[in-house]
């Protein structure tokens, strides 16, 4: 699905990352940890093509990135939801559009999937919310909401960075919970946090790997979580 | 071509879906619809001078081409004969139609508005006037002719001052066209301007329409769309104020002359129609071309 090799990231005259080398493969699920400011959110956009590595190759369903054209680009998007800390959304459309919005970029009826709409709004318990617009929901709710708008197209994968970062722990849990029922429907998952206990309680529940971003490079994370 | 039809229609029919991605701006909004407006407003005085300086040169072309002067200036003894040998030669010149002397009431009314009617025009050397109505006639073989027979005659066929006059009167149209197109180009900058302005408020719109895989044509398309609707919207605005203004000038007279002939005329009047539709196409690819590059330093 994703594949890095040997990938380096630079900024401002520094590297980020260096040397790092994943391959994410379909329906697998992992964790990506390491103290703020390693560099998780960095490795995460190289994952979608945020951002370009400065050295080494990305490539994402079969095709490199630097091969990939804008509307490459876009395409790819298409199949893979991502979800940041700071969710975003369009704060003058109501909830509901904001979850559609994947829908009504890729050019599908967004009518025609409205009942979709509903039902995953419920599924992440927001059905109460979707007229309601963005900046009008809690931490909480954005971050619900977030997760809805990335898995609305069903993507192939699903990019979380800091998902649960303005969350308190029953409702971490619950989003996190969520993101494991995905990972159970075959979808890829791929969690950038900082939270060892989050990780420790969903590991109970499904077979991940962790990863640890230490000294700019890629580790496996030992025992001691 | 059937590209850019398609994205006319599109403009046109709408995709109010696409649209509300952007939110509502009112700054630029109105800012465009000013721009527009008042731009609208200047080509159609512009339209208008031009199209009046090429009646004009025509109604001058037209009215001088077919006419000539004959000017006899000749001792009093000889007047006669001179004139009687240059009405021989004109009746046998191919290309006159018609041609008279002008009587001596017809010349102390040319002379009465500079010397009064009192004036004494037995005594002062007045050279006889023929009238010469013709196409196409060789006038420099009649020079010839007319210096051969009648030494004291001048033919006068107003090419001298009638170039210039035409010649102007065609500048004037022409500067009327470049003043069309440099407005075109001033509603292109400032319609780019406020493009460059809405997409800079809405970056983070645009981030997030990336983020969930919108092409850029998509993004693009909903600012397009809105600003050329603004620009048509207030460009109508601007073209109906125009012609109201040009309806209320004074009718063109002789006493006026040009100035009272600046509005449209007849058919003219259509002219003005286009200027909404072609400040929505100016509107449409500077927004998009703003628009494009903008998208394009974004991942």
């Amino acid at each position: 699905m994703i594949d890095l090799q040997n990938v380096a990231y630079s900024y401002g005259g520094g590297e980020l990352l260096s040397d790092m080398t994943l391959k994410l493969a379909p329906g697998s699920f992992h964790f990506l940890t390491g103290p703020s400011g390693s560099g998780k959110s960095t490795f995460l956009k190289l994952c979608y093509a945020e951002l370009l590595p400065t050295a080494g190759r990305v490539t994402i369903f079969d095709r490199e990135v630097r091969g990939m054209s804008r509307d490459d680009v876009a395409r790819m998007r298409q199949r893979i939801g991502v979800v940041h800390q700071d969710c975003q959304f369009l704060d003058h459309l109501s909830l509901a559009e904001n979850v559609a919005l994947p829908l009504q970029v890729a050019g599908r009826e967004v009518a025609a999937e409205a009942s979709d709409v509903l039902d995953l709004l419920g599924w992440v318990g927001l059905k109460a919310q979707v007229a309601a617009l963005p900046p009008s929901l809690s931490g909480g709710e954005r971050q619900r909401a977030a997760l809805a708008r990335a898995i609305i197209m069903s993507p192939d994968v699903i990019l979380a960075d800091e998902p649960t970062g303005n969350l308190d722990w029953e409702m971490s849990v619950r989003l996190l919970t969520l993101l494991v029922e995905l990972n159970r429907m075959g979808k890829t998952i791929l969690i950038a946090t900082h939270d060892l206990n989050l990780i420790r309680t969903v590991k109970a529940q499904v077979s991940a790997r962790v990863l640890r971003i230490r000294d700019r490079r890629l580790q496996l994370a030992g025992a001691d979580l | 071509m059937s590209g850019l039809s398609d994205r006319l229609r599109g403009l046109v029919t709408g995709e109010t879906q696409a649209d509300r991605v952007v939110p509502p701006s009112g700054h630029t909004a109105r800012l465009t619809s000013f721009t527009a407006a008042a731009m609208a407003f200047l080509t159609v005085f512009a339209l208008a001078l031009s199209l009046a300086a090429g009646r004009l040169a025509d109604r001058w072309q037209a009215t001088l081409t077919g006419s000539a002067t004959i000017r006899i200036s000749a001792p009093d003894d000889q007047m006669t004969a001179q004139t009687n040998a240059v009405l021989a030669v004109l009746k046998t010149t191919p290309g006159i139609s018609a041609f008279r002397p002008l009587t001596v009431d017809e010349e102390r009314a040319l002379l009465e508005p500079w010397f009064g009617p009192d004036l004494p025009l037995d005594s002062l050397p007045i050279p006889q006037l023929i009238e010469v109505e013709g196409q196409g006639y060789d006038a420099e073989g009649l020079r010839l002719r007319l210096a051969a027979e009648a030494p004291g005659a001048v033919l006068d066929d107003h090419t001298r001052w009638r170039e210039p006059l035409v010649r102007a009167a065609m500048r004037i149209r022409t500067l009327g066209l470049v003043a069309i197109l440099l407005i075109a180009g001033a509603t292109a900058a400032m319609i780019t301007l406020a493009a460059n302005a809405a997409l800079s408020a809405n970056a983070q719109v645009i981030r997030v329409l990336r983020l969930v895989g919108a092409r850029d044509v998509y993004i693009a398309r909903a600012f397009v769309r809105r600003f050329s609707l603004r620009a048509l919207a207030g460009a109508v605005v601007g073209t109906v104020a125009g012609m109201a203004a040009m309806a209320f000038l004074p009718a063109a007279d002789e006493a006026g002359g040009f100035l009272t002939g600046l509005g449209f005329q007849g058919l003219h009047w259509l002219w003005p129609l286009a200027i909404p539709p072609l400040a929505a196409v100016v509107s449409f690819v500077a927004t998009r071309a703003a628009a494009l590059r903008t998208l394009k330093g974004l991942m």
